[in-house]
């Protein structure tokens, strides 16, 4: 079989530049064969090199004293929870598959982080995945019928949303939590982040280094296939319809079967200690696991193809090294120990190969039919792509939402429609559709279940990956865990730094109303195309403001994903640097959800009402201006991290005290949106929910426009309840603590009733409710 | 009391109910592997949930033919306590060790909420310590629930009350919105004719501990232990 010859075309076909050719002269003082070509293409795309995002990333704090395995060191961040355990997470995007194939597309996406999870030696114990996608509802201004984009949306959001409780529910893994979100710069580019937490002993941490020389290289888990074939190369270009035709063979098929059983089985071979490494073949498959694992342990590795399972006949090296078949791993096993391993897998009934050796040489060698077809250096392979400084210029239409004022928005008089519609909007009414598909609470570990602000789930003895020739032990004690994902991706549009912090502040924000501590953060970075000035813009001021945040919040971030290119012929998506925080809840008394408990408690507003030094007053960006007035302009909120801070450590203390009985973050739509969030969003069990009802008078904040009051999203709140007799005490310690509190009214009856300076309003609880509950299953029932 | 757990590949509740039994309960529990011939000596065995072989073919299809199946129907066959939980109720029924079948819900979609539950009958040893009236709150998680048998099956099973469990509301009427998957008169679960052998879809493990929101699922577990302890001297030896 003769290969292609290299040509400059063919350079360009594998998304290589002129100067990265160049580059790669250089290293190997030849020209490369057509399967190193590939082998380079997938190992220097963005997806698998950061080249463009990597002297940004470097800005991230990513230390703190708990940290055990910092990011970029492995396939994830491992971080201490105390009495010898640790916590591995870590978000990824499957962005470009779910566009293409949403069912599969985010299967995989599943499939390939809970892989990131087990290959550190952790038992994978939760999900929670941040969704967006174009608008599923017609907009009211347009006419009626469903447009073909809107049909498209709610395919997308089907299939994604399939696929994820396809893969997770079928591994046996809860799903609980995340957000979904629904904006037009999504259409056809819907944005699919997977996150995966899992549990382990600190000595039970694995590394993905090929160490020993001499050591055997096994390949486990379904044959290689056509499938997947250059997955992250085609995540690293712009979305077109040439493209994603082309490319439908570039999606893989998931096996959430299979995976479970590969896991069991690493986890089980974990322990009996026959391990020196692993990794998982994700992205560029057998090229990046082999080429990254000897370049961390600095040594080489030689393969030989013939022994790698194969679907069919006539693969050719170049496919074989770019597919990316799904559920695969590499272990890398001490000489020696060949039989336990051997037992391990076929105990399993999992196919297993020995496929080569660990070398010294330094090299990543592949052979097929005896002749060495790869013989590349792979520490430069891994890590010495080039590292590109973009040229950044502010979007031009900066200066025109910087520009809208107020004064051309009439205020309102009578809010009672406006509430209605926001929490029909899709992106802030119930998410029940999604998350009812989701298996969220197998493994026993789900506390707090999707529907407050922050999940939480209790890490026992089944959490923690077998100890050989022990049964499991009760620990020290359970441990709680919190974990919120969030980006409200307008702000950042609007503002990249502002915005950027918010998703931080809103993160941690959430984490405290749970009554978690910030342990790290995991971020997945969803923009345009770099090449871009201005996306470059966007994403620079964004690492800036999610760096600061971070740091504030004592939450370094352990790792996490870059998804650019993130853009079709229609333009970009709005910059969506997603995060996921992670906590740690100290005791059992301390969790805390969001909504009321009870008739005749206090409602207290923690936080400035309204920031008066914003002059949007929180409405630039907001919900209110999109849904009430079409519009997506005006400056972000701000966001004071000092301040925004003192309020969640003022918060904690006053749950710590045990005084508060519900506390409730004010973000997209605002004070009022909140307020009924509080009122309606227990639900005790199918078709059975806690309403209940509360009067607020909202009267003493004078001089301020209704719809900024109401729908205004200021940062820094949080809605709290506690028993009538302590709201004055609450209220005093909060002001101690340095942070404002206001007595807004009390708990009870069945009815949401809000008085202003200028007006009363009534909400009937059960209507609302019904509006909130069934707004994204009507649109999907089509 | 010794309880033996199924483990077939991707079981994936096995781990909960071993907690569940050993940890909240206080009792023993095996994992005995799918390709066992031999159950051992248990007092009791619980068919986990799961999506084992990965549900392909049919849920449960599969898993009736691994070897510890044989020796399943042999134990319950001599009487022994057998309780299918999700995915191992669509076992026994596949196995033919528990009438009627579980096919796709209504909904064509996966659900995953508590429902509230009530006891049709009591008089069995997976029902003997639920109070009377009391409407159980148990989660249920999954795509093919919905029970269903002919007629004239139904009419039998309700005839020997074979039927354990209904769908119902809070307060214990059984309607057609509580339900979560469209079953055959709202059926949830069921046992065999000797009434050794039960199933349901709910997860009673899920709902044993405070902290996870309902213990009501306990009280299953707690009428396993009660009825073995009062029948014990009696199957000592089969």
């Amino acid at each position: 079989m003769t290969e292609p010859r290299i040509t400059p075309e063919l350079v360009q076909k594998h998304n290589l530049t002129p100067e990265e050719y160049e580059k790669i002269l250089g290293i190997l003082g030849r020209e490369p064969n057509y399967t190193e070509l590939g082998v380079f293409s997938v190992m220097w795309s963005e997806h698998c090199s950061y080249k463009n995002t990597r002297p940004l990333l470097k800005t991230f704090p990513t230390k703190s004293p708990k940290i055990l395995v910092g990011a970029g060191e492995e396939n994830a961040g491992i971080i201490d929870i105390g009495d010898g355990l640790a916590i591995a997470f870590k978000i990824e995007s499957h962005n470009h598959p779910s566009a293409v194939e949403p069912f599969q597309g985010a299967a995989t996406g599943v499939g390939g982080i809970i892989r990131d999870i087990f290959t550190m030696g952790a038992r994978p114990v939760c999900a929670v995945n941040s969704l967006r996608f174009g608008p599923i509802t017609q907009a009211p201004s347009k006419s009626s019928g469903v447009t073909a984009e809107i049909a498209n949306n709610r395919r997308l959001l089907s299939g994604v949303v399939g696929g994820i409780a396809h893969y997770g529910n079928c591994f046996g893994i809860p799903t609980i939590g995340g957000e979904v979100y629904f904006d037009p710069c999504y259409e056809g580019n819907p944005l699919v982040n997977a996150f995966c937490l899992g549990v382990l002993r600190h000595d039970q941490i694995a590394r993905g280094s090929a160490t020993g020389v001499g050591n055997p290289v096994f390949y486990v888990g379904p044959a290689t296939g056509r499938d997947g074939l250059a997955g992250a190369a085609f995540a690293s270009q712009d979305l077109t319809d040439e493209s994603a035709q082309q490319q439908r063979g570039a999606v893989q098929v998931g096996d959430p079967f299979m995976e479970k059983l590969v896991c069991e089985a690493c986890l089980e071979l974990l322990a009996t200690g026959a391990v020196a490494g692993m990794q998982d073949m994700g992205a560029a498959g057998l090229t990046c696991s082999t080429c990254e694992t000897a370049a961390r342990a600095d040594t080489g590795i030689e393969i030989e193809l013939d022994k790698v399972p194969q679907r069919g006949p006539g693969m050719t090296p170049y496919e074989i090294m770019l597919s990316e078949s799904q559920e695969r791993m590499l272990v890398i096993v001490h000489k020696g120990r060949e039989e336990e391993v051997k037992r391990i897998f076929d105990k399993w009934d999992l196919p297993w190969s020995e496929i080569g050796t660990v070398t010294d040489s330094g090299r990543m060698v592949v052979k097929h039919g005896g002749t060495v077809v790869v013989d590349l250096p792979a520490r430069q392979l891994a890590d010495d792509a080039p590292v590109y400084h973009r040229e950044a210029r502010e979007p031009a239409y900066l200066a025109g939402v910087r520009a809208f004022s107020l004064a051309t928005v009439p205020d309102l008089t009578d809010p009672r429609e406006a509430l209605s519609r926001l929490l029909a909007w899709p992106s802030i009414a119930s998410k029940n559709w999604v998350f009812r598909q989701y298996d969220h609470m197998v493994r026993n570990g789900s506390v707090v279940c999707p529907g407050s602000d922050a999940a939480v789930i209790r890490i026992k003895h089944d959490s923690v990956p077998p100890v050989p020739g022990q049964p499991p032990q009760a620990l020290a004690q359970d441990k709680l865990i919190a974990v919120s994902v969030d980006c409200n991706a307008t702000y950042v549009y609007l503002d990249p730094y502002e915005g950027s912090k918010i998703a931080v502040a809103e993160a941690a924000r959430n984490l405290a109303c749970s009554g978690a501590v910030p342990l790290g953060t995991t971020d997945n970075l969803n923009f345009g195309n770099p090449h871009n000035p201005e996306i470059f813009h966007q994403l620079a001021e964004s690492v800036r403001g999610l760096s600061e945040a971070c740091r504030v919040f004592r939450a370094p971030v352990t790792g996490g994903n870059v998804s650019l290119y993130n853009q079709n012929p229609n333009g970009a998506i709005d910059p969506t640097p997603t995060i996921a925080m992670v906590g740690q809840i100290e005791r059992e008394e301390h969790i805390t959800t969001q909504w009321f408990k009870e008739d005749g408690d206090a409602i207290l507003l923690l936080g400035a009402p309204v920031d008066g030094s914003d002059p949007m007053l929180g409405l630039g960006g907001s919900a209110f201006l999109k849904v009430a007035h079409g519009t997506k302009s005006g400056t972000p909120p701000r966001c004071d991290l000092e301040k925004e801070k003192q309020l969640h450590e003022a918060l904690l203390a006053l749950i710590y005290s045990g005084e508060i009985k519900s506390a409730h973050d004010c973000s997209d739509g605002g004070l009022a949106v909140a307020l009924a969030e509080c009122c309606f969003s227990h639900q005790k069990a199918r078709d059975t929910f806690q309403l209940t009802g509360a009067s607020v008078d909202l009267s003493s904040v004078s001089d301020l426009r209704l719809d900024a009051l109401l729908f205004g999203e200021s940062q820094g709140r949080v809605l709290v309840s506690v028993s009538a007799l302590n709201a004055v005490k609450v209220i005093e310690r909060a002001r101690i603590l340095g942070v404002a509190a206001l007595n807004l009214g009390i708990t009870g009856g069945t009815a949401l009733n809000i008085r202003t300076g200028t007006g009363e309003w009534s909400w009937d609880l059960r209507e609302l409710h019904r509006l909130w509950w069934n707004a994204i299953a009507e649109a999907m029932r089509i | 009391m010794n309880f033996a757990i199924l483990q077939f590949p991707a079981s994936n509740c096995d781990q909960d109910a071993v907690h569940v039994v050993r940890h909240v309960l206080g009792h023993s529990a095996q994992m005995i592997w799918h390709k066992e011939s031999s159950l051992g000596e248990p007092d009791a065995v619980i068919v986990p949930g799961g999506f084992s072989y990965g549900d392909y073919l049919r849920t449960g299809a599969i898993a009736q033919f691994s070897p510890v199946m044989q020796a399943l129907r042999g134990y319950a066959e001599a009487g022994g306590l057998v309780l299918g939980i999700c995915n191992g109720f669509q076992i026994l029924c596949e196995a033919g060790l528990l009438p009627g079948a579980l096919i796709r819900n209504r909904s064509l979609q996966f659900r995953c909420e508590q429902v509230f539950l009530k006891t049709i009958s009591r008089d069995s040893p997976f029902t003997c310590k639920v109070p009377a009236d009391k409407t159980l709150k148990i989660p249920v998680a999954h795509g093919d629930g919905c029970y269903y048998a002919d007629a004239p099956t139904i009419a039998r099973m309700e005839e020997k009350q074979q039927i354990l469990w209904r769908y119902s509301t809070e307060q214990g009427e059984v309607s057609g919105m509580a339900s979560p998957n469209g079953s055959v008169g709202n059926i949830a679960g069921v046992c065999n004719e000797s009434r050794n052998v039960a199933g349901l879809m709910p997860h009673p493990e899920r709902a044993s501990e405070a902290i996870l929101g309902s213990e009501d699922g306990r009280l299953l577990f707690e009428s396993m232990i009660d009825w073995l302890q009062r029948r014990k001297p009696a199957c000592a030896t089969p």
